[in-house]
């Protein structure tokens, strides 16, 4: 089912949910959206499910618009960070319930609820009920009471949030797994950048109630199109910096302070030529420690993160996040040699915040 | 029982660990005493009083506030009651008041206001609420009074106008159907105190739970039935409980309304016949201690029903074990 969403507006009184949101969603594509608490990701979703009703704009289901559809009229599945299971009833009455609605015959509810039940793997706990479940076998439960249906489309609200770090690697494989085989258009709505970037086919990032990117995930990675996103995809977040880019030499330099960073006509000719100062953006794993790079700085904060260690090194009044290798054993207080891959450097506007590289 | 690896414990700490448990005995004890000597006041007391004044005589003409002079007669009260003739119909009386009251408006109305006042803009349900707890507040007096005055005969009672206006006959509403009046008047202050936890109940269903089954496809009615209703079910259960009782005791607006009446016992509920026997006889003569055995009898069946309730109902089932341990 393709969802085409045009000027969606969502409004509470005077408080604004989500403002003139236009977004095309194709048929069995996996969406996330992506943005802090507040944002408008979840007033977004329960527009589309119908919970709430548009003040502005459309929503279209294939050819249908949908605004003033009833949520059982629909066709929707949909996911709870809480499960929202009904604790009253069984597993199997659970799963059973959107089927009892539809009046589907006893028999065929029967058999697709253990369907369902032995593909999500909780066909032993049909007899149970909700409070008698681990919080994994929980959302189990819940995916299989969305799915039993055959939906069109599929919401997920925050799903994994309330599992536990190794529950939501496992569970985050099998819907992107279970989502590609079964091939419904799937929203997905987290705040989690590691989520969105791992499931989805495209993340729309948005921002007190706005959409600032929507693109493939290594699209927002690699080319990101506003500051915002820049600064809230990847983690470690990317380094800011005002410099002025200015043409030296036939290349271009990046200056800050004492800070002189060498740059590439690709990269450097469109902040150049905005002229005034600019912001530099440049990813942790961008920059290294080596014997000669181009400025010096001072190891501020070390947090081994296990695999590599995390570093704060301070360049005068700057800061900047920066990954080592453990083996190295950088020390806090250490004065280091820091060495800047300025092909991956990003540059924005002060004032717009939008890419001076990417235009939209 | 014991761990595997501790070693006994000594006499010392073994006193030690007693005289904790004394303590925290004395703490429990000592927060359930107010409450403890409020039953003890004004519940176990008075019951014996009155369970003592029921096998006496004492009426106006033998009067006495000294227990030790009361005649003591028996069961003789308890026998004559058997024996009355309007027993039975005010037995019969107080089993149709409670179950139409309650079943009508204590339960259904109360469930209807709050269905209602939950389902619409929050702030237009409070103000629904709040005038149905209108009732409840007002005092009882001024309460039957603006009844009686709406139902008055013509020329003066706003119903009467109206049919006047209408060109209707005009009738006498409470002495031609004393008990809709009864059963209405009533209702009305009933609805209030289940339609505050029937909503609170509702409001305290997590809003995602709602949203799921508009989602899997329910109506709103169908969300009524298959979510909102079970996961009401103890407020539900508490509230008949609790209102059957509470029905079974009230008689003040009963007695301001139609005062049993019209014509013998029409409206005559038994708590209400037991404060006319003991405390304002119609002949000067208040009969304490048949009034009394009246009283006992409400007293039996009330805790009777209580302990049925609480079985049928199983409200054990609610009472946690204290998750606070003392050490």
């Amino acid at each position: 089912m393709e969802i085409r969403i045009d000027n969606l507006t969502k409004k509470f009184g005077d408080v604004v949910g989500v403002e003139d949101l236009t977004l095309h969603i194709d048929d069995g594509e996996f969406v996330a959206f992506l943005g802090p608490s507040g944002c408008g990701k979840t007033t977004t979703l329960l527009t589309l499910a119908g919970i709430y009703k548009p003040t502005d704009g459309l929503i279209r289901f294939g050819d249908r618009v949908v605004n003033t559809v009833q949520p059982k009229d629909r066709n929707i599945g949909m996911v709870f960070q809480s499960y929202a299971l009904y604790p009253h009833m069984t597993i199997f009455q659970n799963i059973a319930y959107p089927l009892k609605l539809k009046k589907t015959p006893k028999n065929v509810q029967n058999e697709q609820v253990r369907q369902v039940a032995n593909v999500m793997g909780i066909g032993e706990l049909l007899d149970r009920r909700p409070g008698q479940l681990s919080g994994g076998q929980q959302q189990r439960v819940a995916l299989g009471r969305a799915l039993v249906k055959e939906p069109d489309v599929l919401l997920f609200d925050e799903p994994l949030s309330n599992l536990d770090a190794r529950l939501r690697l496992t569970m985050r494989g099998e819907i992107k797994h279970l989502q590609k085989n079964l091939g419904i258009t799937s929203i997905y709505v987290t705040h989690d950048q590691v989520e969105a970037m791992t499931m989805a086919d495209r993340i729309a990032v948005m921002n007190r109630g706005h959409l600032q990117a929507f693109d493939a995930p290594d699209e927002l990675y690699d080319r990101p199109k506003t500051r915002f996103v820049a600064g809230f995809v990847g983690n470690p977040p990317m380094n800011f910096l005002d410099v002025e880019v200015s043409p030296s030499n036939g290349h271009f330099l990046a200056q800050a302070d004492s800070i002189q960073l060498p740059l590439g006509a690709e990269r450097g000719a469109p902040p150049a030529g905005h002229g005034g100062p600019v912001v530099m953006g440049i990813r942790p794993e961008d920059i290294q420690i080596v014997d000669e790079g181009d400025v010096t700085g001072e190891i501020f904060v070390v947090e081994p993160l296990g695999r590599e260690d995390l570093i704060d090194a301070r360049v005068g009044p700057h800061g900047f996040i920066l990954l080592a290798d453990t083996e190295k054993q950088h020390r806090a207080g250490e004065r280091v040699s820091l060495k800047f891959d300025m092909t991956q450097a990003q540059f924005f506007d002060p004032q717009t915040e939008r890419s001076l590289l990417w235009r939209q | 029982m014991s761990e595997p690896n501790r070693k006994p414990k000594s006499s010392a700490a073994l006193l030690q660990s007693r005289r904790n448990a004394l303590r925290s005995y004395l703490g429990a004890y000592g927060f359930m005493a107010p409450a403890g000597v409020l039953v003890l006041i004004f519940f176990l007391i008075p019951v014996a009083i009155v369970l003592y004044l029921s096998v006496t005589n004492l009426a106006s003409s033998n009067f006495t506030s000294d227990l030790a002079k009361m005649e003591f007669i028996g069961l003789k009260n308890y026998r004559t009651l058997f024996n009355d003739q309007f027993a039975r119909k005010i037995f019969f009386n107080t089993i149709f008041y409670v179950l139409v009251t309650l079943s009508l408006f204590n339960v259904s109305l109360a469930l209807i206001v709050s269905l209602l006042t939950t389902h619409i803009d929050r702030s237009a349900g409070f103000v629904f609420r709040a005038l149905w707890i209108l009732p409840r507040i007002t005092s009882p007096v001024v309460y039957i009074l603006i009844w009686k005055r709406m139902a008055a005969e013509a020329p003066f009672g706003i119903l009467n106008q109206f049919n006047e206006l209408l060109g209707n006959p005009t009738y006498n509403y409470v002495a031609t159907n004393p008990w809709v009046f009864v059963v209405v008047v009533n209702g009305f202050i009933g609805v209030s105190f289940g339609m505050i936890i029937f909503t609170s109940a509702i409001e305290s269903i997590p809003k995602d739970l709602l949203n799921a089954s508009l989602v899997d496809g329910s109506s709103r009615m169908q969300r009524i039935r298959y979510v909102i209703l079970p996961l009401i079910r103890w407020p539900l259960l508490f509230v008949v409980t609790y209102q059957t009782l509470s029905l079974l005791t009230s008689f003040v607006e009963i007695q301001l309304l139609t005062d049993g009446g019209p014509g013998l016992y029409r409206t005559e509920v038994w708590s209400l016949t037991a404060f006319h026997r003991a405390l304002s006889n119609y002949f000067g003569n208040a009969q304490w201690g048949y009034g009394s055995a009246f009283a006992v009898l409400l007293v039996m069946i009330g805790v009777v029903l209580a302990v049925i309730y609480m079985r049928v109902f199983r409200f054990d089932e609610l009472v946690a074990e204290p998750r606070v341990e003392a050490l």
